[in-house]
């Protein structure tokens, strides 16, 4: 790789052992990535939450200590500082206020507060969500960012045309400290091209659609680059594409797709494509249906006693959409009726009144978390129903519950009978 | 047998021999593997249930979260990482993951190692020349 003389003196020693050894650990990737230089970002998105038994096998109670070596790979501990550009804390493991529910301690709940502390002394901002973009970082097109979180780097780079690859702990927390990122996949023009042209042949409309179609899309395509045309029906926005992407981006890998007209890059099939000659694939009825059962694969008892909404963290649209559905309602005794929000949005919708009418139902609003993330679930629970195609794909791996995709009102409809009766 | 070399671009330096591991699929980091075992946890892939600990891991590429580089990262810590990564398809999440892994690695081969390369064979990856060389067929 070539570095620029300031890079040289970074990785030199100059700044100090931090910021050489998050350089040394960006060159090591670079390399490995076969990228020829560092490009610099000012938007870094990482995750910064210590695992307790982590800590205990490694022996110590220093945040510094262990994510020097959990986040920088270093074998030296060294101090952090300060971080070098505006940067925020994605998703993490644990519900502050309700962590004893999924089985959870206080003395987790200690450890947890301690790392907002450090996190607020190392300057990383403790968003706690996996939509940064929903609490008010939002790249603007062109904008070089170091992102985490599958979901999050495809909204980013498809809807708002923002630049970042899918990164991980390691290189968001080294690019937390210097500014710096390899220059490489999607930072660059010819990456970001169509590879695959994808006609959809039936309504895509509501957010569940929206899922089915994002789950075959990366179930298909697997990490290459969809280009979408076709869809019929209503405007999409923020919610509906924010679920497809997180539904494509647990079925394969995709990081990156284009709806000509509706995503940043490109306004026609021909600009997505930018010269490539696609493989065509078609969207209709059979392909749909597919999808909607291999969701469906992980449950046979349609007694259910979890009910997860907000996978991706819900906007306060979506939790006015549930409240206005639960409103005088009872969920039933025995189901757990969870709704997932960053801290912010959560304050929101305290202010406009839908936690107090999601809570008179029986229903909790959380903040924070995410259950696949923290392979945490209800204690003792067994059925889960979920409006989200990406908590339905990895939350059975993790706790071996049994799950149900559907709509935002067929789970409301189950947690108040109890029962399973979703249908495509 | 006649030596069988592939050659292709470094990932990683070093060098090392050992048992093959080989799936033409790609793997899950995070939900994908067992960070303490070495063992292949994704229940729908073709290798669910076997361990690449001390295995030089011949594969198509990696999928799924962000936390791939992390769960390879504590099975390095956890003494149950690959010995070498050899793959076809370069993403972040594998590059990173090798990195992390301290191990030898190797892609952009001239033939496709997961087909040339089978589950058992004793082969030799040479980080620095970026080539891997099948020493021993599988009896």
């Amino acid at each position: 790789m070539r570095l620029t003389d300031t890079e040289k003196a970074m990785l030199g020693g100059d700044e100090g052992l931090a910021i050489q050894k998050a350089m040394e650990i960006l060159v090591r990737y670079g390399e490995a990535l076969g990228a020829e230089r560092l490009l610099d970002t000012q938007n870094v998105a990482g995750y910064l939450i210590a695992r307790k038994d982590n800590m205990k096998r490694r022996g110590t109670d220093s945040f510094d200590v262990l994510f020097s070596e959990f986040n920088i790979d270093s074998d030296e501990p060294f101090e952090f500082g300060r971080v070098k550009v505006p940067s925020c804390q994605m998703e993490t493991d644990m519900e502050p206020d309700y962590y004893l529910l999924s089985g959870r301690t206080e003395e987790d709940k200690q450890l947890y507060e301690r790392n907002m502390d450090w996190l607020r002394k190392l300057g990383v901002k403790p968003m706690c969500t996996c939509t940064p973009y929903q609490v008010g970082n939002v790249p603007v097109k062109g904008e070089h960012c170091a992102w985490m979180e599958s979901s999050a780097v495809i909204y980013i780079n498809s809807v708002l045309g923002a630049r970042t690859n899918c990164e991980g702990t390691e290189s968001t927390t080294a690019a937390m400290l210097t500014g710096k990122i390899p220059d490489w996949g999607y930072h660059q023009d010819e990456y970001r091209r169509g590879t695959h042209h994808i006609q959809v042949e039936t309504p895509v409309v509501s957010q569940k659609d929206y899922g089915l179609l994002g789950y075959w899309v990366g179930k298909i395509v697997q990490d290459k680059v969809p280009v979408i045309t076709g869809m019929q029906g209503g405007a999409a926005n923020r919610d509906l594409l924010k679920h497809f992407g997180a539904a494509a981006a647990s079925a394969g890998g995709i990081e990156m797709y284009h709806m000509p007209g509706i995503t940043a890059d490109a306004s026609t099939l021909a600009e997505a494509l930018g010269g490539n000659k696609p493989e065509s694939l078609k969207f209709g009825e059979a392909e749909k249906r597919y999808a909607y059962e291999l969701l469906n694969s992980c449950g046979t008892n349609t007694d259910v006693d979890f009910i997860m909404l907000g996978c991706p963290h819900y906007s306060i649209d979506q939790i006015e959409t549930v409240a206005r559905l639960v409103e005088g309602k009872k969920i039933k005794n025995g189901v757990n009726f969870w709704v997932f929000a960053a801290q912010p949005i959560k304050d929101l919708a305290i202010r406009c009144g839908y936690a107090d009418i999601i809570e008179k139902a029986g229903g909790l609003l959380m903040r924070d978390c995410c259950p696949a993330l923290g392979q945490f679930k209800p204690s003792g629970a067994k059925v889960m129903a979920t409006d989200s195609g990406k908590q339905a794909h990895y939350l059975p791996n993790f706790t071996g519950i049994e799950s149900w995709y559907g709509s935002v009102e067929e789970c409301v409809e189950a947690a108040v009978s109890g029962k399973w009766g979703g249908a495509l | 047998m006649e030596p069988i070399i592939l050659h292709g671009r470094k990932v990683m330096g070093g060098v090392v021999e050992g048992e093959a591991l080989v799936t033409k699929e790609t793997i899950s980091g995070w939900g994908g593997i067992d960070v303490k075992t070495g063992v292949i946890i994704d229940l729908r892939h073709e290798l669910a249930g076997a361990s690449f600990a001390g295995k030089v891991l011949v594969f198509w590429g990696a999928k799924g979260s962000s936390g791939w580089s992390s769960q390879f990262h504590q099975a390095r810590n956890n003494g149950v990482a690959p010995l070498a990564m050899v793959f076809n398809e370069t993403t972040t999440k594998a590059a990173l993951g090798c990195v992390v892994t301290r191990c030898p690695g190797v892609t952009g081969l001239d033939k496709d190692p997961t087909e040339v390369i089978r589950t058992g064979d004793w082969v030799r990856v040479n980080g620095d020349a970026g080539t891997v060389e099948i020493l021993r067929r599988k009896a």
